[in-house]
């Protein structure tokens, strides 16, 4: 088994294997490009506004956002301003893969960070949690699959939209918590010890139920993060002694 | 090209403020050797992240605690999946499949 591990490693690193190991989240984003699509399509926007929105703002519930309130005719500072709390989740998972990927340049890293999204960042993780690393063509060869199929599904969205004004019936809008559900689950699967990770899960969802009496979701899922995070770490410092 | 100003301004803005949280981190951090602590802290983000993600998804609706309940019916089979096949892809299809079922059905 171990020698197995070794041998296969370089090959990992591939760029092609990054593509590969995307595979498995290309119908979700394709499900929720497409409904973010055709949201955009609803609220007015043109099909050349969907797509560079999604080549340059790359972000599922900030472009939901966008949408809604664009269509709400708000401000563009408010929208700018509540599109940047809804991302600021991004500084944790950006901090998060920074550790795996410390011997690349800062042009690379520049190159990986900017299409950070919660689904690549969960696919990378797994692959940490399953003891590879993290490569550079590797991280592009997941990256860019991603970024492409979010491009073309948002863009189809926006041209279909008018014959399906509400894709949310065909269940497409479920795409999203389910693709959470197999990430964390495959997390929590590849922990050597689960009993930790499932407290941090377990109070992480409580967190956020507690916090949104008092602060906007976004905000909840990072206070949540942080949070459930240091008692994860605070825990594993009690059980192992600083050891591990 | 039909794009309009204000819908640019939007765009732009709206990618430089997630662009900045994205790559700042990684860019800074990547340099240093981190302490022990913070390297086990940031171990745990994933899950915490995720669990956080899904606990929105089912629990919370217009920013307000709810029991969404045909969320909570599509989850059920979801996580079934996820737990036995470990296939990401087989739990996003079923997840689909199943909310496609009960949206039909209530």
């Amino acid at each position: 088994m171990e020698l197995n591990h070794q041998r296969i490693d370089t090959q990992d690193d591939s760029f092609i294997q990054g593509v590969k190991d995307c595979v498995p989240t290309l119908l979700g984003y394709l499900s929720i490009g497409f409904a973010a699509g055709v949201v955009g399509n609803t609220s007015g926007m043109s099909v050349s506004e969907i797509a560079l929105m999604s080549a340059l703002l790359y972000a599922g519930s900030g472009q939901f956002i966008a949408a809604g309130m664009i269509a709400a005719s708000s401000p563009i500072s408010a929208i700018i301003f509540t599109i940047f709390f809804i991302n600021i989740r991004h500084l944790l998972l950006s901090a998060a893969v920074a550790p795996h990927l410390k011997g690349l340049s800062s042009w690379k890293n520049l190159v990986i960070g900017s299409q950070l999204t919660d689904e690549t960042f969960g696919v990378a993780m797994n692959h940490v949690a399953s003891g590879k690393k993290l490569g550079y063509r590797w991280m592009l060869g997941l990256n860019i699959t991603a970024y492409l199929n979010w491009l073309l599904a948002t863009i189809a969205g926006g041209l279909l939209g008018k014959w399906i004004p509400h894709p949310e019936v065909y269940g497409l809008d479920f795409a999203l918590p389910a693709m959470f559900i197999g990430l964390l689950v495959l997390q929590l699967h590849s922990s050597k010890k689960v009993l930790v990770p499932m407290i941090v899960a377990l109070s992480s969802v409580l967190i956020v139920i507690g916090a949104s009496y008092i602060f906007s979701g976004s905000m909840g899922v990072i206070i949540a993060a942080v949070i459930s995070s240091t008692i994860g770490a605070v825990i594993q410092k009690w059980t192992s002694d600083g050891t591990s | 090209m039909d794009i309009r100003w204000n819908i640019l301004i939007i765009i732009m803005g709206s990618a430089l403020v997630t662009l900045i949280p994205r790559v700042l981190p990684l860019v800074v951090l990547s340099r240093f050797q981190l302490p022990n602590g913070l390297i086990r802290w940031l171990q745990h983000i994933p899950v915490a992240v995720m669990a956080a993600l899904i606990a929105q998804e089912l629990f919370i609706a217009n920013g307000n605690f709810a029991f969404k309940q045909l969320e909570w019916l599509a989850a059920l089979p979801t996580f079934a999946v996820a737990i036995f096949t470990r296939s990401l892809l087989g739990t996003v299809i079923v997840g689909l499949v199943s909310m496609m079922l009960l949206r039909w059905l209530f």
